[in-house]
């Protein structure tokens, strides 16, 4: 069979149910075998849409997302989603084409060295040099992708090769000796792990991306339960812990609560799963959680202690290390009280500190009452993706998720444009759910384009752009922090957000009276099909509270 | 401390971080990598990428040909070694690495001098050589070409010694090493 037959073979092996992805010159053979293979193709509009669709498709699923690129410029547009995979560890697997085998390292046409530019931001790569390496180096791939710490893998597949006939056999004898994850915890650390937890006075689970990826939820649930232990989690594990529950004390890092921030800086254990204490965590490093001992629980062995050195450090996946670290806990004799005093502190600083901002009095919609009247008009329940900025942060702080997979944002890469093309390909994996995007009026229009994708495919996607007419997060930088020398932030007042979305074949809205909000809403969300609704929100409203830059985390303002 | 399956808690005080992040020291790092196209550029990269200096490296087949060995040469007072490894074995081409403890290593590099001598000088950069254990390789009127093998040190010293005589050219491979015993590396 030609070998772009065998490729889609191996996609239904793997298990794959749909391919985002914009044919080229390169990849023409492999877009011809799409047409007899019985997989959904997902036409985008921009490479860029189809990877971060694919990122979408994989953290709402759990499952692997898949993005194909035509060589050069459709490589190249393909490298932000990939970059964005590695560092959020979303497991994807791309397979770009490349020109043929006698043109390469020749600057032929449409030639670009894929693998040289993706090399330092993928999980692995393969280039193809021999057809009969296709099969395995795409079972290899989704392996990669997915099991471990997952990530991107990147397959670029020369056009010639891609055209020579080969004999098909799954491959089911994976062999990679210099690949081999631990997923098992060590048993005696997790026992020292339990009793340091029943020893702590002031403890806190701090839990990040890591405990969504291992669907780990229920586990973290179990093990959080089993004590009275505070829960926070990172802007990547928000679902991980429902948020309506006592033990929840919200977001942690530059944006997130007082409670959680306060928590870290006076713990004397903080136990770390699937999370790796990024500066917009830990603000100034030398003054993070002075009091504490660690606990680090990770699946990536070079996360531990690699900015915060480790007490414990557990090696292993999250759902099998904390249902062991559960049990073990569970044996334990423990005085519950020990922690009382510890409640009245944090009882305190929420008593003190509540999430909270400004109303208007008139008409004016807040952006945070904007998420608030989101949060109810769809009953806490929809998977929510967001572009990157204030509204991201504000969707963080207002929309409280309870259960995992249902925020779905760019975190460690911080991608403008992320949104709108997540939200396609998460309404493709999980059509029965209610999907919304909210972005920007400046990030929207970085991924625009994929609104054709939503109106022909009929995603019904509902878009909610929060339009105050700035680059937000940089307009509040430049107040907080350049003395309000805005340089460059003001959008002005273009494009017209309904008339646009009335030519890319969607439903334009614009709500402007926060008295309707909600109903206004509501109507948008029952509305067929995809829909953008431009909010006008008021225009200079900052994100608080905030840890700044180089500051510790005690030292939060607003 | 409790002991494993006891119900005893244990003392936060007592609980201890894993070392300095940064040991003070050079670090010989033997890595067992797929024989395998672009595997020393994703090496490479990898130091790149993280901001960590590679100070010397070998690149050469093993008894096996379808495993390379790397050799490297790490400062670990610059770079945190644990860190630079864990991130090594991140590269699924990476079967193995060993930090080569140095008193149970044996390393060697291979060095070329190229001196500048006239008339009596050449006798007297031969003696220096004689007492490295160096090989003249090659002769001409204004010059002669040396070979020596040693550890670092030693092939720091002659190039100290010889430096005066006027110095055209000096190359080094980089140091590989094997550890000593009956076991493998």
């Amino acid at each position: 069979m030609r070998a772009v037959d065998a490729i889609m073979e191996c996609l239904k092996a793997e298990g794959v149910e749909v391919v985002f992805g914009l044919p080229g010159g390169a990849n023409l053979p492999t877009y011809d075998a799409f047409v007899d293979a019985g997989i959904r193709h997902v036409l985008v509009r921009h490479e860029a849409g189809g990877g971060h669709a694919a990122e979408g498709y994989a953290k709402a699923t759990g499952r692997v997302g898949v993005a194909f690129a035509t060589s050069g410029p459709g490589a190249t547009n393909i490298v932000t989603p990939i970059v964005d995979a590695m560092m959020d560890s979303v497991p994807m697997v791309v397979i770009t084409g490349q020109v043929r085998t006698d043109l390469i390292g020749t600057d032929g046409f449409q030639e670009t060295d894929t693998l040289g530019i993706t090399m330092p931001v993928v999980k692995h790569s393969y280039q193809i040099r021999s057809p009969l390496e296709i099969p395995r180096a795409i079972h290899e791939a989704f392996h990669v992708a997915r099991t471990g710490r997952p990530g991107p893998v990147v397959v670029d597949i020369p056009v010639d090769l891609s055209r020579a006939d080969i004999a098909y056999k799954p491959v089911t004898d994976l062999h990679l000796p210099g690949y081999q994850p631990t997923i098992e915890g060590n048993a005696k650390q997790i026992r020292q792990a339990a009793k340091a937890m029943a020893s702590a006075r002031r403890p806190v689970i701090y839990a990040g991306g890591g405990v969504i990826n291992a669907n780990a939820s229920k586990e973290l649930f179990e093990f959080a339960t089993a004590d009275r232990f505070p829960v926070t989690c990172t802007l990547m594990g928000l679902g991980g812990f429902p948020a309506p529950h006592p033990q929840w004390l919200g977001m942690l890092g530059m944006h997130g609560t007082r409670s959680a921030n306060y928590a870290m800086d006076e713990a004397d254990l903080i136990c770390c799963i699937g999370a790796r204490f990024d500066d917009r965590i830990t603000g100034k490093l030398s003054e993070f959680a002075p009091h504490a001992k660690f606990i680090h629980i990770d699946v990536d062995p070079a996360e531990i202690s690699k900015t915060i050195p480790a007490h414990i450090p557990i090696v292993g996946d999250a759902r099998s290390v904390l249902t062991k670290l559960n049990k073990e806990y569970r044996a334990l004799d423990v005085e519950t009280s020990r922690l009382d005093e510890w409640w009245g502190r944090i009882e305190g600083w929420r008593e003190k500190h509540p999430l909270r901002y400004d109303d208007s009095t008139d008409a004016e919609i807040k952006p945070q009452y904007m998420m608030e009247a989101l949060y109810e008009a769809t009953g806490g329940d929809a998977i929510v993706t967001s572009d990157v900025g204030q509204h991201q942060m504000w969707a963080a702080q207002y929309y409280h998720f309870n259960k995992p997979r249902r925020w779905i944002n760019s975190g460690g890469l911080g991608t403008m444009g992320f949104g709108l093309p997540a939200a396609l390909g998460a309404a493709v994996g999980c059509p029965d759910e209610t999907v919304v995007c909210i972005a920007g009026d400046g990030s929207i229009q970085m991924n625009i384009q994929e609104l054709a994708t939503c109106s022909e495919d009929k995603i019904p996607v509902k878009v909610f752009i929060m339009n105050n007419g700035y680059l937000g997060m940089v307009r509040q930088w430049q107040e907080l922090f350049w003395d309000k020398r805005y340089s460059h932030v003001d959008m002005g007042s273009f494009p017209d957000f309904v008339k646009l979305a009335e030519a890319y074949g969607a439903t334009g809205m614009r709500f402007t009276d926060k008295a309707t909000l909600v109903q206004d809403m509501r109507h948008a969300l029952a509305t067929e099909g995809p829909v953008v609704v431009d909010v006008r929100v008021t225009r200079e409203e900052n994100t608080y509270p905030m840890i700044a830059p180089g500051q510790p985390a005690r030292d939060m303002v607003g | 401390m409790g002991e494993p399956g006891t119900k005893e808690l244990l003392s936060l005080e007592e609980l201890e971080a894993a070392g300095s992040l940064h040991t003070g020291r050079k670090h010989i790092l033997s890595i067992l990598v797929e024989n395998q196209a672009g595997v020393l550029t994703r090496v490479a990269g990898l130091f790149a990428r993280r901001g960590f200096n590679i100070d010397t490296l070998s690149v050469g087949p093993t008894e096996d040909h379808n495993v390379s060995r790397i050799t490297l040469t790490v400062d670990g007072a610059l770079h945190p070694i644990d860190q630079v490894t864990k991130q090594l074995h991140k590269l699924i081409h990476v079967l193995k690495i060993r930090d080569l403890e140095p008193e149970h290593t044996v390393a060697r590099e291979l060095a070329l001098f190229k001196i500048s001598v006239e008339g009596p000088q050449r006798a007297e950069v031969m003696q220096i050589c004689e007492i490295f254990r160096g090989k003249v390789v090659d002769v001409t009127r204004r010059s002669v070409i040396v070979e020596i093998t040693g550890t670092t040190d030693k092939v720091e010293g002659f190039e100290r010694m010889v430096r005066p005589f006027g110095l055209i050219e000096m190359m080094r491979t980089g140091e590989i090493a094997i550890s000593r015993g009956r076991g493998e590396t």
